[in-house]
Order: C-alpha cells, then structure tokens, then sequence
C-alpha cells in the first residue's frame, strides 16, 4: 500500500471520534451530562494519540517499514487537536470563561494544573511540527520534540488525579505507556547493560 | 383434520400444572423482557406504593428529567461508570427484602419492607439532591420521614450515631467483584441529625417504586449533605455510641469526611464547591449552604468549625 493511502485512511480514522461525538451531540445522544461527556472523551481521545503516537518508532524498528514515522507528525497534530478541544470544552462549556474560576481551578486542584502543564508544553510541539522549524531549530528541534515523552506522562497523571475510587482506567494507560517508553530506550539499558561494555564504546 | 370429542379427553390430555406454570412463567418473563426492551434502564422494586400525600419542604423548581434521574447515577455496587447502574442493576432481588436493625436500641430486630411499608404512610417530597462531584438534580421522592423508622426500634440513651450498610452480594451487584471502595459501602448520621424531619427514607420517586439505579427498594435521602451520604439499596441498619466510618472516609480520609454537608466554602480538593451544573442546565448555578436547607438545617451545627468537620 502506498504511504499517501495509509496516510489518508489513519487522517480519516483520526477524525473519526470527533465527527461521531459531534454527532451524538446533535442526536441528544451524550446523556444526561453532555458537556462531561465531551470533556471525557476528548480528553481521552488527546491522551490515546499521544500514545499511539509513542508507537510509531518501536513499530518501525520491529518491522522495519518506514511509513509509521511519515504519520507521526499527523498523530501528534491530531493529539493535539483533541487536546484543543478539550481544554475549548473545560474553558467554554464547563467554566464559560469564569477566568477567576479557572485560576483558581489550575491553582488548587493538581489534576487541572498537571493538565494544563502538558497542553502548555504541546503547544510548542504542534508549532515547530513544520519543515520550516525543523530546518531553523536544527539539533534543538530534536530535544524539544523530547517533550512528546512528557507530556503523555502528564496526561495520564491528569487522568490519575481526577478519578474518585476506580483507577483501573488510568493505570491501563499508565501501564501501556511505561510499556512504550521502556521499548524506546536504546537496547543495552533495556539489557541493563553496563555503559562500558564494548557495544557503548561507538 | 381431527378434532378430538370431548369424551376422547382424558386427564393425561390435561396440561401438567407444572409444565402450565412454567410456560406461564416464561411468558411473563418474556413480558418482562419486552417491557425491559422497550425501557431497559426501568426496573423497579416490586412493591406497591399506597397513598402518597404532599410532605413538608420541598421545592418548587423544576424536576429533573425521570430518564436523566435513571441513566446518570453514581452506584458503585454496579459499576463505576453512571451508565453502569441503569444497565448493570437487572440482577438485583428486591423482594423479599429485609432492613435488620441492632445496636443501641431496645427493640432491635428484622423487619419485612412490606411491613415497613404498612407501618409508614408515604409522602412525596421534592428534593434537591447535589453530588460532591459539582452536579444537581431536583427528584420527586416518595418516602417516610427517618425519625419515624428508628422510633420503633427504641434508641437508647447511648445511641448517638445511625450507621446504615447497603447489600453486599457479588451475585446480585456485579461492581463488588472489584474492591473499588472498601465493600460493604456505609454511610452514617449523626442522631439528631437522623431524627429531623427532612432526613427521608425514599422507597420511591415520581410516584412509582425506587428504579433500582436509584438505590431500591429503600434508600436515604439527606438533601443538605453530598449525594453520597444517601445510602442506597438498606439492608442494615445499627445504633451506635461512637462515630461510624463511612466507605467514602475510609477510601480517602482528606476528602471527604463524616459530615459533608454542601458548603460552596470547603472545597473538594478534586471539584470546586462553589458552584454547581444543574443536570439539564447550561450555566452553573451557585451552590447554597447546606443545598438551600440552612433554614431548617443550620442549627444541628451551631458553633461548629464546619472547615473542621467537612
């Protein structure tokens, strides 16, 4: 399959969530709290893409084929659509620009504070994510885009902090991503390899 | 085509009793799976609610949608999710059903809901109910007052607390096989605060028996406290001398505490108190002390650090 369908089909499924949502919400479909509803899903939807994002380069390396690294641009641009879309839905719907309300919201309850630290920190990624940037920030755009490891680890503390009682749904996140940043670490720390052994000296 | 005459009938002919009552029942089961077709978030406890009268209190503001009233719930017993108790709840047997009440009193023992139901005349009080998590309702109870259940059984002098247990059965309440909270789930009043006349027992709401999602067949409803101190689906109920432990408390001691009165002051360490989104409403709404009961309510805690005792 050529990389422009496979980039075209995941486009269309990456929108898929928002357009079905949006369509519950105009069937009266949301239950009787839609506005928390959209608040959750969206905010779930950011935090799936962040990881599904994390994916890309572990699948590359285990099949070899290269196209998962042509989507992970469009992956984490949609995260961070849906993480537009969250914190639109928290500032508009949920708090209707109460900003005193919402100062205080980041300043007293952590989980909104962690989730705002991880929107403020994709907001660069999303901005250098063009050719331009990468071009301009050279090595810096490297460790920047480091923060595409961050930022899902405050997603799903976010998620963490928020529940009441059941966290089984926060801790299957937490689970795949420590998952995912464990299969990126470069392969003699996974062995748990000393640094001097032959293979570090290159 | 033979059509048999009457005298060729014998009693082998006759449907067994057993087999006609089996297919009775699965016709009437079948009837009640339809029924649950047509409205599968509706089963209700089976008992009849006689004659209900206006109570006392209540409010005239609108009532909150039944269907809103019946799919967004918080009962842990059928899952997490407020979706859950709505599709989750069918297991649940109300009847029989049976409130054992011990402790400080003298005349403890375990009553029948239908003989509860005989001994208290039903009233409808229209309530404000406001969960800790920043969302209302306003719901049509049917009920009795509390004061009128625990006078029977004679509270003695060392009786100062009400402590109440909902059902514990995995078989009945498939939530309880994860040990989200510390089962059974507890609730308790302080006894003065048991003995007032809003503290309700509902048995049911817009005057039909309680759906189960709603905590059937008989529940508390303390419209003054967060949502979670009215403890659903009773099935023990015990006189205490000293302050009980509620399953919220045990779970995290910081955030909720014995009383949890509304009090848009004390905020939730997760959710803001001041403010509140009606269900059904756009804009939130300012959130009242003790839920819009301070007239009748305040008093229970005349010169009480209330940040103290949240």
């Amino acid at each position: 399959m050529p990389v422009a369908l496979i980039k075209s089909l995941v486009f269309a499924l990456c929108l898929l969530p928002g357009v079905l949502l949006g369509w519950q919400f105009y069937q009266d479909q949301l239950g009787a709290n839609p506005i928390e509803a959209i608040t959750h899903n969206t905010g779930e939807w950011t935090l799936r893409l962040l990881l599904i994002t994390l994916v890309m380069t572990p699948l590359k390396r285990l099949t070899g084929w290269y196209w998962p690294i042509r989507l992970r641009r469009m992956l984490g641009l949609f995260a961070f659509f849906y993480a537009c879309l969250h914190l639109s839905t928290y500032l508009w719907l949920d708090q209707f620009f109460d900003w005193p309300e919402i100062w205080l919201d980041i300043l007293d309850r952590p989980f909104i504070t962690v989730g705002m630290l991880a929107f403020v920190l994709l907001l660069p990624l999303a901005v250098t994510s063009n050719r331009y940037a990468i071009k301009k920030l050279g090595r810096n755009w490297k460790r920047l885009h480091r923060l595409a490891y961050i930022v899902p680890v405050l997603g799903v503390l976010h998620f963490w902090w928020l529940v009441k009682a059941d966290v089984l749904e926060p801790a299957i996140y937490a689970l795949l991503l420590g998952a995912l940043l464990f299969a990126r670490l470069p392969e003699r720390k996974r062995l748990g390899k000393a640094k001097t052994s032959p293979q570090a000296a290159g | 085509m033979l059509i048999k005459r009457a005298e060729d009938l014998t009693e082998a002919d006759v449907t067994p009793y057993d087999v006609y009552r089996e297919r009775r029942r699965f016709m009437q089961s079948g009837l009640a799976g339809a029924a649950a077709l047509a409205m599968p978030w509706l089963a209700r406890a089976n008992i009849t609610l006689g004659k209900i009268t206006p109570g006392p209190f209540g409010t005239d503001e609108d009532k909150t949608p039944l269907k809103d009233v019946t799919t967004y719930n918080n009962f842990y017993e059928f899952g997490t999710s407020k979706a859950d108790p709505a599709i989750r709840s069918g297991s649940l047997v109300t009847d029989p059903w049976t409130v054992t009440v011990s402790g400080e009193c003298d005349k403890p023992g375990s009553v029948d809901l239908h003989d509860i139901l005989k001994a208290h005349p039903l009233q409808e009080r229209i309530d404000r109910l406001r969960c800790v998590e920043g969302w209302s309702m306003v719901i049509p109870w049917v009920g009795f007052p509390l004061a009128d259940f625990i006078k029977g059984f004679q509270p003695n002098a060392n009786a100062k607390y009400v402590e109440f247990e909902t059902l514990n059965d995995k078989a009945q309440m498939p939530g309880l096989r994860r040990r989200v909270l510390d089962w059974p789930y507890t609730e308790g009043l302080r006894m003065d605060e048991a003995m007032h006349p809003l503290a309700l027992l509902a048995v049911g709401l817009y005057g039909e028996p309680l759906p189960i999602q709603n905590g059937a067949p008989i529940r508390l409803v303390v419209p003054w406290k967060y949502g979670f101190k009215s403890i659903k689906s009773i099935v023990k109920v015990r006189f205490r001398e000293t302050q009980p432990i509620s399953a919220w408390q045990k779970a995290a001691p910081s955030e909720y505490g014995f009383y949890s009165n509304v009090n848009p002051k004390v905020d939730h360490p997760r959710w803001s108190q001041r403010r509140e989104r009606r269900i059904g409403e756009f804009a939130k709404r300012k959130t009242l002390m003790f839920n819009g009961y301070a007239e009748q309510v305040a008093s229970l805690y005349s010169g009480m650090d209330l940040k103290k005792n949240f």
